[in-house]
């Protein structure tokens, strides 16, 4: 039975799903509407479980005093800091503390932490564009065009420049990717049917 | 050691003091770089200047601060054009840290245009998992979104009279910096065809051409490149994205001589060794 309980319950939304996309009719619709507030209520417990597994798991290194464990401290003291704002004090609109943290500490960090990528991906394009064989050289001479492509210096090397990224965009690129996209689509497609009928129960741990 | 391998090994400290200098002098160094116009942003450019005052439109702001450098500038033209024309604009996100974002947006717009927020405009806020409220937003606005983000039930905003689901929004223009995009497009343009434009990050862009070529999406917006794209078709007097271009620019060709040298001292080394 505690297999056969989620197999029943997976087979059963997933076909809800499957049903409303090709019976759009107005009879129907208020079920799986409320179906799937279900299934938004069920999920959003997951914040209850991250927030509770973020707690227990920084609490037992910051008791141990293991590694980067003054890290952690800020990390639980940050959550909490910014949820009794938030809920608290003023709500999370402009003017409030939360609006303001927001603002002047979350947001430099991340776009800190984004613009890092930029020196990373000049020391992994020196290192890895190297011409060794014939299929490293399309994509080093492919990826100097388009990027030479992507700014407008490219413009004045050569007046066709831009269109010739865009061909390139267009046409081999887009034909590559709609290629993996097809590919990948019907693996999925394949994966969520081994998943209805209960072939795939790897979901459910322990398989 | 020989000079090919100095080239080969150059330390990565050479390569990210290189990279700090090309982003930091063309900050001081006042000069321009022409702006080339793509087809896919001219198409989102000639939707938005179709519509007629009192249209209205999506603006979903699903970004994280992460990809304000790229997508920021894009989303205050785009709403700025919008403002100014007349549009009322139903602001949605759908990405976890994107509500502070939003607010940024419309606060900082709401003041410069003097509109008011349930009138001119509606900022409906954020509810987590994007498939499913994007569906249900098909069906119903209210479903997901009772209460906009400030907590006033929206049945009380002038603007939502008469407004139902997609049926009521002439697109929804999306600001996307994760898989949302592919929502926007399955659900909201796939299953109740609601026209979608989309504003990506520049690593995200590839991904999205073939949805222009089947005709999925209006047209899109890649990266800081479409930004300054866009900026240059509305003539935008607060050139953000224009004004990053010169570092692009510079950081571009930075990184295209790291490759033109790494390969240099490969091709010597290898003439050695025959």
């Amino acid at each position: 039975m505690r297999r056969e309980v989620p197999i029943v319950i997976c087979f059963l939304a997933g076909l809800s799903f499957i049903l409303e996309y090709f019976i759009p009719h107005q009879s129907v619709r208020p079920f799986f509407e409320n179906f799937r507030q279900w299934a938004i209520i069920v999920m959003t417990f997951a914040y209850v479980l991250g927030i509770s597994n973020i707690v227990r798991v920084n609490y037992h290194v910051i008791h141990r005093k293991g590694r980067d464990w003054f890290y952690k401290i800020i990390l639980i003291v940050g959550l909490f800091f910014m949820i009794i704002m938030g809920v608290f004090f003023g709500g999370i609109g402009e003017g409030t503390v939360f609006f303001w943290m927001y603002n002047n500490a979350y947001s430099p960090l991340q776009s800190t932490m984004f613009a890092l990528l930029a020196f990373f991906i000049a020391s992994a394009a020196f290192r890895a564009f190297r011409v060794r064989t014939f299929q490293a050289s399309l994509l080093a001479i492919t990826a100097l065009i388009v990027m030479l492509g992507r700014v407008p210096v490219g413009e004045n090397v050569w007046k066709s420049f831009p269109d010739l990224v865009e061909w390139i965009m267009n046409v081999p690129q887009l034909a590559g990717k709609r290629a993996i996209m097809i590919g990948a689509a019907l693996g999925a497609i394949s994966t969520a049917l081994k998943v209805l009928v209960g072939l795939e129960r790897t979901y459910l741990g322990g398989e | 050691m020989a000079f090919y391998e100095k080239l080969m090994t150059m330390d990565r400290r050479v390569v990210y003091i290189t990279m700090a200098l090309a982003v930091a002098i063309p900050l001081f160094v006042p000069f321009q770089v022409p702006i080339h116009t793509t087809s896919e942003v001219k198409s989102v450019y000639d939707f938005i200047e179709s519509l007629k005052p009192g249209d209205r439109l999506l603006i979903a702001i699903d970004y994280d601060p992460n990809a304000m450098a790229e997508l920021h500038p894009m989303a205050l033209t785009i709403c700025r054009q919008c403002f100014a024309k007349g549009i009322k604009l139903f602001f949605v996100t759908l990405s976890q840290n994107g509500p502070g974002m939003a607010e940024q947006l419309v606060s900082r717009l709401s003041k410069e245009f003097n509109k008011k927020n349930g009138v001119d405009y509606i900022y409906l806020g954020y509810k987590p998992y994007p498939g499913l409220v994007i569906l249900s937003m098909g069906q119903n606005f209210r479903i997901s979104f009772p209460m906009d983000y400030y907590g006033t039930p929206v049945d009380s905003m002038p603007i939502m009279q008469g407004i139902r689901n997609y049926d009521d929004m002439k697109a929804v223009i999306a600001f996307e910096a994760g898989w949302v995009a592919d929502s926007w497009i399955g659900d909201a343009n796939g299953r109740y065809k609601l026209p979608v434009a989309l504003g990506l990050t520049g690593v995200m862009t590839a991904d999205y051409y073939p949805y222009i070529q089947s005709k999925q999406i209006i047209g899109l917006m890649g990266g800081l490149k479409g930004a300054a794209e866009y900026e240059t078709l509305a003539k935008a007097k607060d050139r953000i994205a224009s004004r990053g271009m010169k570092v692009q620019t510079i950081t571009h060709i930075v990184v295209i001589l790291f490759i033109i040298v790494g390969n240099i001292g490969f091709f010597m080394s290898r003439r050695k060794k025959l």
